[in-house]
């Protein structure tokens, strides 16, 4: 048990090349779209976007973590441990077999991973969904982590990017979970007063109560190409995966075309988006400041920035 | 807790969502009506048209002028039908976070009445931007400079309840609910059976007594016996009775004290451990202190 609580350091590190993904550890995968059969050394150098009809496939937090400087992240709050507040009932599955059970299966303890990092040198803090995690949902875990994400990223004067792919607030941690909502938006304010952008970007899927809140007031808005993004239907969508289709309305390229995303940028551009992006904003540079560690972060929000 | 009416006091949390719903409850301009005088409904969102699903105006209460905004159901087919069954498109979500910037701009408190299955979801809602229009609110409301008082009368539906209900008191009706998705859907998506909608009432602790014991909600508002259909006069002087306690003590701060304030209540929601503390010091089986 006690290996089970141990983190495993390496399965955090930036991995670009390899890496515990969803296809199977063989030659080849299939794209879920168009049935393809992609060589799986081509699909992990694109960042799962498959070679033939551009479908982004979805990522994992460590996946993501393909777009920062290679060894930069340093990860934040990784202790936090989901509760079961309400002591949830359920006549199939009791919420806390349902944590238990998605933990050991993925080994992470919820659906948000938080830290610091580099793009082309400049730094920024980033919080990202892991939708794998009973749909990305947000409850307690999730919230606590992106508020520090921000009140982190306030201290420190960087840019907060969010990584966001959700079904919605966790039913299981029923108003809780909804006032994580406010709870988020209220750390935001920290950030808008030192004058440090929210970037959001919107993967598939965003629905619900995530999308009705921070990102979709984000200082920078990216959607990926083909996301499933909308307000209702979240989690409709997410228990029908593999059946009915979403809505043609809840698309990045719709939201776009009605003014809600600033772009819908395909992944192999990403990087490059967010580094002029973070340039524009001046974002500090790893010169003449201490490496991106963890103790070095917290004495400097200790000390005050 | 307010007194409690003991004879209400046995019912399940199903009970309380079909009382929360009942279509003969104060609804928003009730409570305006009972609580204030001189009310000037104020319309429109002065971009694309005026939602009645959201009413709001300015009032006086206690000699003060307030700001009114609430969700409005109606107690007919028809009223609700003109009403969208008090479920706000983007433009009342807009509407709302004019008449917040308005009553920030002339130092109006805010007091917002909660009565909503939920913002509406078809797909013009979608096309005009639901989604940002909640958030806009959520985020209006978090550094809004005035005091801030919310009462849930009814239901309180999710995303499009929160939208107007960020506030430094959080007040509920004895019989009002709170909930992150409503009964149904909740039964329909885990369980897969819509029925099962009165076991996802009481799974996810959705009473005003509930969200008062989660610490979500300040206080719970004393009902008349029978719910508050059975006497609108008297429901409406028993909420009046308690926001006008709460708007004296909140108008008596300084308004950098009240953004403090409010930013510690929303900041302390959420329940979770360290994982040190699952480590260290704790036996298995025992249950796990909260960090608050």
């Amino acid at each position: 048990m006690k290996e089970f609580f141990r983190r495993n350091k390496k399965s955090f590190a930036p991995v670009q090349r390899e890496g515990e993904s969803q296809i199977p550890d063989n030659l080849w995968a299939k794209c879920p779209a168009c049935r393809e059969l992609i060589y799986q050394k081509q699909l992990t150098d694109s960042l799962k976007v498959c070679p033939k009809c551009s479908h982004h496939l979805r990522l994992v937090p460590h996946e993501w973590l393909g777009l920062l400087d290679h060894g930069s992240f340093v990860e934040h709050d990784a202790d936090l441990w989901p509760a079961d507040p309400l002591g949830f009932v359920s006549p199939k599955e009791a919420y806390a077999d349902k944590l238990r059970l998605t933990q050991e299966k993925l080994g992470q303890a919820d659906a948000v991973i938080s830290g610091l990092g580099t793009i082309d040198g400049r730094r920024l803090a980033l919080a990202i969904c892991d939708f794998s995690f009973i749909g990305g949902s947000m409850g307690s875990v999730y919230g606590e982590k992106m508020t520090r994400a921000a009140e982190r990223a306030a201290e420190l004067e960087l840019p907060l990017l969010t990584i966001n792919g959700s079904g919605g607030a966790r039913m299981q941690e029923g108003v809780i979970s909804l006032m994580q909502m406010a709870k988020i938006s209220m750390a935001l304010t920290r950030l808008a007063a030192v004058q440090q952008p929210h970037i959001a970007l919107l993967v598939d899927p965003c629905f619900g109560g995530v999308l009705a809140s921070y990102p979709s007031v984000a200082d920078i808005i990216i959607a990926e190409p083909g996301a499933n993004i909308g307000f209702a239907g979240s989690r409709v969508v997410s228990q029908t995966i593999g059946g009915k289709m979403p809505a043609k309305h809840q698309t990045a390229e719709y939201m776009f075309e009605h003014g809600f995303v600033d772009m819908v940028t395909p992944r192999a551009d990403l990087r490059a988006t967010l580094s002029r992006l973070l340039t524009l904003y001046g974002a500090q540079t790893n010169a003449g400041l201490p490496r991106l560690d963890a103790r070095l972060i917290e004495q400097e929000v200790r000390a005050g920035g | 807790m307010t007194t409690s009416d003991t004879s209400t006091e046995t019912l399940t949390a199903w009970d309380r969502v079909q009382l929360a719903r009942n279509v003969q409850r104060p609804h928003t301009l009730d409570m305006v009506r009972g609580l204030c005088e001189h009310f000037v409904e104020l319309h429109g969102d002065r971009r694309f048209g005026d939602d009645a699903a959201i009413v709001g105006g300015m009032a006086t209460l206690q000699g003060r002028t307030v700001m009114i905004v609430g969700h409005q159901k109606g107690r007919n087919a028809r009223e609700n039908v003109q009403r969208h069954f008090g479920m706000p498109r983007p433009e009342g979500y807009r509407k709302a976070l004019r008449l917040f910037r308005h009553a920030e701009k002339f130092g109006f408190p805010l007091l917002c009445f909660i009565d909503t299955p939920g913002a509406d979801p078809e797909r013009e809602s979608e096309e005009r931007g639901q989604a940002n229009a909640i958030a806009e609110c959520i985020m209006a409301m978090t550094n809004l400079r005035v005091p801030i008082i919310a009462t849930v009368i009814g239901e309180g539906g999710s995303g499009g309840a929160l939208a107007i209900g960020v506030a430094d008191r959080m007040l509920m009706m004895e019989n009002a609910i709170y909930s992150v998705i409503s009964p149904e859907g909740c039964a329909s998506i885990l369980w897969r059976d819509a029925a099962k909608a009165p076991d996802a009432a009481r799974a996810m602790r959705i009473t005003a007594a509930d969200v008062h014991e989660l610490g979500i909600a300040d206080a719970v508002i004393a009902e008349p016996a029978g719910g508050a259909h059975t006497d609108i006069a008297a429901a409406v002087e028993s909420a009046a009775l308690v926001i006008r306690e709460h708007l004296e003590q909140l108008t008596g701060d300084e308004i950098a004290t009240t953004l403090a304030c409010r930013y510690q209540k929303y900041r302390a929601i959420g329940r979770f451990h360290e994982r040190q503390q699952a480590l260290l010091g704790v036996q298995a089986g025992e249950p796990l202190p909260f960090v608050v």
